[in-house]
């Protein structure tokens, strides 16, 4: 079994809802996300045009985080998913800069890094992840890539001259797709970063893990 | 014209997102790398003048193991600190992950400081025999322990800046620098005025072949990969960390590579002294530089 992701960027709509469920479903502490909508707007007035990217973990077949932990914290699940053990992670933040998709952050309460898990503690209980559940228009879809009939391979043999994985060029194999994405959604240095893109701030960067 | 520029006809602009991480790895880290530096490369040099200048060598054994010694602590201790869970480091010995750079590194800079600290009593007792067949080991190792850092930033994907195998020339290259820098005023009186040339011979030489390599990185760099042509953006025009980097590459490298030619044509010590000292200043600038601009692009 390898469990993977795909988000249908023409059905999200952008309301948030699978990082609110994400955030309850595992406590993920202020200040820190495992699973954030990010907002792009393209063109110019009035030929605009907004799009949505829910990023979380791809959990990658290649995982550059697995790679470089010194202790395991970080390790494979035989269903595929790269899970983390916070017990064991000592806090050197190797995991942070190795993994190419800013997926992974210090819990500011336990000093751990920690990740999305494709909420592996629901699936052993057979349930869906929290986020997939909480999503009104189902672009969450999520299921077992070595099974042809699931939902999630069906969804990518249907859609297959537009399914995306975010920076192919790395060599790591993401278990998460998008259907309908393109440059601007998926490449972080396509589009400016500028102040003001937090909803009630102007903050852009946070320290690590609350200090350094 | 910017070497990085999203392009006007999308004119894509990120309107709604979280704050992302800033600077993961602080100057904790360049201080690592600095003090490693130093204490590989008085390895190095003390290595290069038993053979070429064995005369000079005789009251050097004990200064140089001591500072190894020190500056290889300093280099541990700020890794320590750097964990955001420092007592838990022992979880690498117990728990040891050997794809990781780090584990290797732990491993390798451990066996080090042992080897370090039986020289240093070696040295104390005046056991010189024992000590120059330790002494082979340690330089041995030496190598691998002032590399793993390399290994360590190639191992992070997607900050392409940071790439095998222009890292470990880096790596090796800042042990010699260091090291011959801290040599030269290490050694004082100790060193004859050849063994002295000698080792501004290769702070000048290892000065010129790192800023080679950064200045290759400079202006090939970004024609390899977007990611190191939004990098540079950060040391260019009137970038957060021009100055720095201007600043380091001036004092590590170029100055010190015009004092060392003045040095031997006017048969100066103080000028060879000085061009140690802004070396070693130098260094920790232009290590901070290139550790932190890869941190400072967005990965997702
Ligand atoms: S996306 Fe990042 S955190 Fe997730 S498996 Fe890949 S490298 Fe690891
Ligand atoms: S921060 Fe923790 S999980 Fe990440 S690489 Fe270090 S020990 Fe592993």
């Amino acid at each position: 079994m390898q469990l993977g992701f795909l988000v249908d960027l023409h059905l999200c709509m952008g309301c948030k809802g699978c990082e609110i469920a994400c955030k309850v479903e595992n406590e993920v502490p202020l200040s820190t996300w495992r699973l954030r909508v990010k907002y792009v707007d393209v063109g110019t007035f009035p030929e605009t045009k907004r799009t949505f990217t829910p990023l979380r973990c791809n959990h990658c077949e290649n995982a550059p985080c697995e790679r470089i932990c010194p202790v395991s914290a970080l390790h494979y699940l035989d269903n595929g998913i790269v899970n983390i053990d916070k017990e064991r992670c000592i806090g050197c933040a190797g995991c942070i800069m190795a993994c190419p998709y800013g997926a992974i952050y210090i819990d500011p309460q336990t000093q751990t890094a920690d990740k999305c898990t494709y909420c592996a503690h629901r699936i052993a209980s057979s349930m869906m992840p929290a986020c997939v559940v909480a999503c009104p228009v189902e672009a969450n879809i999520f299921g077992d890539l070595d099974d042809a009939s699931s939902n999630i391979s069906r969804y990518i043999q249907v859609n297959q001259s537009n399914v995306q994985v975010r920076k192919p060029e790395k060599g790591t194999n993401p278990h998460h797709y998008y259907v309908g994405g393109g440059n601007v959604s998926l490449n972080p240095l396509a589009s400016h970063r500028v102040d003001g893109h937090s909803l009630f701030n102007k903050i852009t960067t946070l320290p690590v893990g609350g200090h350094h | 014209m910017a070497a990085h520029e999203i392009l006007a006809a999308t004119n894509a602009v990120v309107t709604l997102d979280v704050a992302i991480p800033g600077i993961v790895w602080p100057w904790f880290v360049t201080m690592n790398m600095w003090a490693k530096s130093i204490g590989t490369g008085v390895i190095f040099m003390l290595f290069i003048l038993m053979r070429m200048h064995p005369e000079s060598v005789k009251n050097l054994r004990l200064p140089t193991a001591i500072a190894a010694f020190v500056f290889i602590n300093i280099f541990l201790l700020f890794t320590l600190a750097d964990l955001h869970q420092p007592f838990r480091m022992w979880h690498i010995f117990f728990y040891p992950h050997l794809t990781s750079a780090i584990t290797i590194g732990s491993f390798m800079a451990s066996t080090f400081l042992g080897l370090l600290t039986l020289l240093v009593f070696l040295a104390w007792k005046k056991q010189d025999e024992t000590y120059d067949k330790v002494f082979l080991w340690v330089t041995i190792l030496a190598i691998p322990v002032t590399l793993y850092t390399a290994a360590l930033l190639a191992q992070c994907t997607a900050r392409e800046l940071w790439q095998m195998p222009a890292e470990s020339a880096q790596m090796i290259l800042a042990a010699t620098l260091s090291g011959s820098a801290f040599m030269i005023l290490l050694g004082g009186s100790k060193l004859t005025y050849e063994a002295k040339q000698t080792l501004g011979v290769v702070l000048g030489l290892s000065a010129l072949m790192a800023f080679i390599i950064y200045m290759s990185e400079y202006v090939f760099g970004p024609m390899k990969a977007e990611e190191i042509a939004f990098t540079l953006e950060y040391i260019k025009g009137d970038g957060p960390y021009t100055v720095m980097f201007w600043l380091g590459q001036w004092m590590t490298f170029i100055i010190p590579m015009v004092l060392i030619v003045l040095s031997r044509s006017s048969k100066s010590e103080a000028i060879l002294k000085l061009a140690a000292i802004l070396a070693l200043v130098g260094l920790f600038m232009v290590k901070h530089v290139w550790l932190i601009i890869p941190q400072l692009l967005p990965m997702s």
